[in-house]
């Protein structure tokens, strides 16, 4: 009966990182020299009436003060209204976080349908032909600039041979599966490689357990000791690998939905960078914040769910 | 000093592992073409050489830009800020994160907490977010950029000097130097540094190679070492609107990173073999 008593601690330690996080992202961009007006409103217009913006966008109160009000809203689902789009944050970002996970859904689905075989094969195969071609690719795809391979496989599929959209994300199933090809492919080439090495690494020091032998000396097929025995225990921290893997699929997906032009919320922040749409850049920053977070805490429970030693509090 | 006796037979296996050797010696070489770059490059980076967007030539090995720039030269001159941009920034993160680590391991009670909720902060951030949001606002120039990405990057050598620390601090010569009346600081640095430095190392060297790639993809987004100075990453940013035209513009800044980036790894994973975690 610990496993509640597990859940609501962790579920208690996201809190504070959440307000870390907003904090940082908050002071970060408030304390920058600028100020937005400069770059939305148009310079000759009356003092008066730059004031009276400035009110309204809450931007003439001391930034600690902002801050407490922003919270005080965020707590509520309500990150305020996007300046320019006049519309609600929530809104624009919900509209745009199907694409941001289709795309991460599917290029995590790919990486994990190549790493896990990759991996356990080559740590079955240790140190032959197969293992090293797979880690020289695997370091080759850890070595790739994600942004410059988005532009070669542009370059070969859109522009050399015309065979796949470059841009967009385009409607209907067939079409957004066809526009999806590119930016995913790049996910899971840039993706695979840490995913590949982990399982490898895992693998190998689950086969000289034990258990391995004493399944072997049974008798058992090669298949089912490569798969069953030592399979299920070399990917319990691939779970947990999972989780830490979500940031960087998120940063992936920031520059990758800016070069494919994805309509997703990596593209909008980024947007929201260059133009300094404070309310949005704090929703998105805080909204994959909180799925990253999110991806963590379920790993974390799936792992204590998959392995009853963690539930019984021997971490680590 | 027994250390002697322990170092010597690992740099043997070292150079045994024949990759990791290439590609230290590759580094190297490189390191000096771009240290020396004003003898090696054929042309002047700035220069207009000649008609815009000419093909790979024996007069250009690489061809020239936009401007009619060679690209040979510039991309000599790229590696320059490129190498220099991962270097640095990899300093500062591995000296901000051994400071953390180290303290935070040392003292212990609240002060780690307090370490490690801020890191376990930073970790859940998309990076790439804090780095496009700051550079946004501050200038973007090359110095800019080894100091924000050096300060996003430390948080993994800050955890792995706390745990190394962990291991280390209740050891009996720790215990001894204590007892003798060495002081905290002195302890850390003389003590217990020498104890965590090799897996720091190992990080280091493969967090340049993060460094690398991010510089680049800052330069790409415009964000990072700004035009006239060259480095990979704006030389692929001015490729973009000739991919058609002139692929040979984006293919050899872009291989050149991956060639780069690589090696890093390998001598990374190389040493890591070596001092066997």
């Amino acid at each position: 009966m610990k496993m509640p008593r597990y859940i609501l601690k962790r579920l208690i330690s996201v809190v504070p990182l959440l307000i870390g996080i907003s904090l940082i992202s908050f002071f970060v961009m408030h304390l920058a020299p600028g100020d937005p007006t400069a770059l939305f409103v148009d310079p000759s217009v009356a003092p008066q009436e730059l004031a009276r913006i400035r009110a309204n966008w809450g931007l003439d109160r001391p930034v600690f003060v902002q801050y407490f009000f922003w919270l005080k809203n965020a707590v509520r689902g309500d990150f305020g209204t996007a300046y320019i789009l006049n519309r609600p944050v929530m809104q624009i970002i919900a509209e745009r976080i199907p694409a941001t996970l289709l795309l991460m859904g599917t290029s995590l689905f790919f990486i994990l349908l190549i790493a896990v075989p990759l991996g356990v094969m080559s740590a079955y195969k240790k140190g032959g032909i197969f293992d090293n071609i797979v880690s020289v690719l695997s370091f080759a795809g850890m070595s790739i600039p994600s942004f410059w391979l988005a532009l070669m496989l542009m370059l070969m599929f859109s522009v050399q041979f015309n065979l796949l959209p470059a841009t967009g994300m385009g409607e209907g199933f067939a079409d957004i599966a066809r526009h999806l090809v590119l930016p995913v492919l790049t996910m899971v080439l840039i993706g695979f490689a840490g995913l590949t090495r982990y399982v490898r690494s895992g693998t190998i020091e689950v086969l000289r357990q034990n258990y391995i032998r004493a399944a072997r000396a049974k008798g058992l097929p090669e298949r089912t000791v490569l798969f069953k025995h030592a399979l299920r225990n070399s990917l319990l921290p691939l779970i947990t690998i999972l989780g830490m893997t979500i940031p960087d699929l998120f940063a992936g997906a920031f520059i990758i939905e800016t070069i494919f032009a994805w309509p997703g919320m990596g593209r909008l922040g980024v947007g929201a960078i260059f133009s300094r749409n404070y309310p949005l850049i704090m929703g998105v920053v805080f909204i994959s914040s909180f799925l990253i977070i999110i991806g963590n805490l379920t790993a974390d429970l799936l792992y204590s769910v998959a392995d009853p030693r963690i539930r019984a509090g021997r971490k680590d | 000093m027994p250390e002697e006796r322990i170092k010597a037979p690992k740099m043997k296996r070292f150079r045994k592992n024949k990759l990791a050797v290439i590609a230290l010696f590759l580094l190297f070489f490189m390191g000096t073409v771009a240290v020396f770059a004003p003898f090696a490059a054929p042309h002047d980076p700035d220069e207009i050489r000649s008609t815009a967007l000419e093909a790979p030539s024996v007069k250009h090995f690489f061809g020239t830009d936009d401007f009619g720039r060679d690209i040979f030269s510039r991309t000599i001159y790229g590696a320059r800020i490129s190498l220099s941009v991962g270097l640095v920034a990899v300093s500062i993160s591995v000296i901000v994160g051994f400071f953390f680590g180290m303290i935070s391991g040392y003292f212990g009670g609240f002060i780690e907490n307090f370490i490690m909720r801020f890191v376990d902060v930073m970790l859940s951030f998309p990076s790439i977010f804090l780095i496009l949001a700051v550079q946004t606002m501050l200038t973007p120039n090359i110095y800019n950029v080894m100091v924000v990405i050096g300060l996003t990057s430390w948080m993994g050598v800050a955890r792995l000097v706390r745990a190394e620390v962990l291991s280390v601090k209740e050891r009996p010569y720790i215990e001894a130097a204590r007892a003798i009346g060495a002081s905290g600081p002195r302890i850390m640095l003389r003590h217990i540094m020498p104890n965590v430095i090799a897996p720091v190392i190992v990080a280091g060297t493969l967090g340049m190679a993060g460094a690398i790639l991010t510089e680049s993809a800052l330069s790409f987004l415009g964000l990072g070492v700004q035009p006239p100075l060259s480095s990979w990453g704006n030389m692929l940013q001015d490729s973009q609107a000739y991919l058609r035209d002139a692929p040979w513009m984006s293919l050899i800044p872009g291989l050149l990173i991956l060639f780069t980036v690589l090696c890093i790894y390998l001598v990374g994973e190389g040493l890591r073999e070596e001092i066997g975690r």
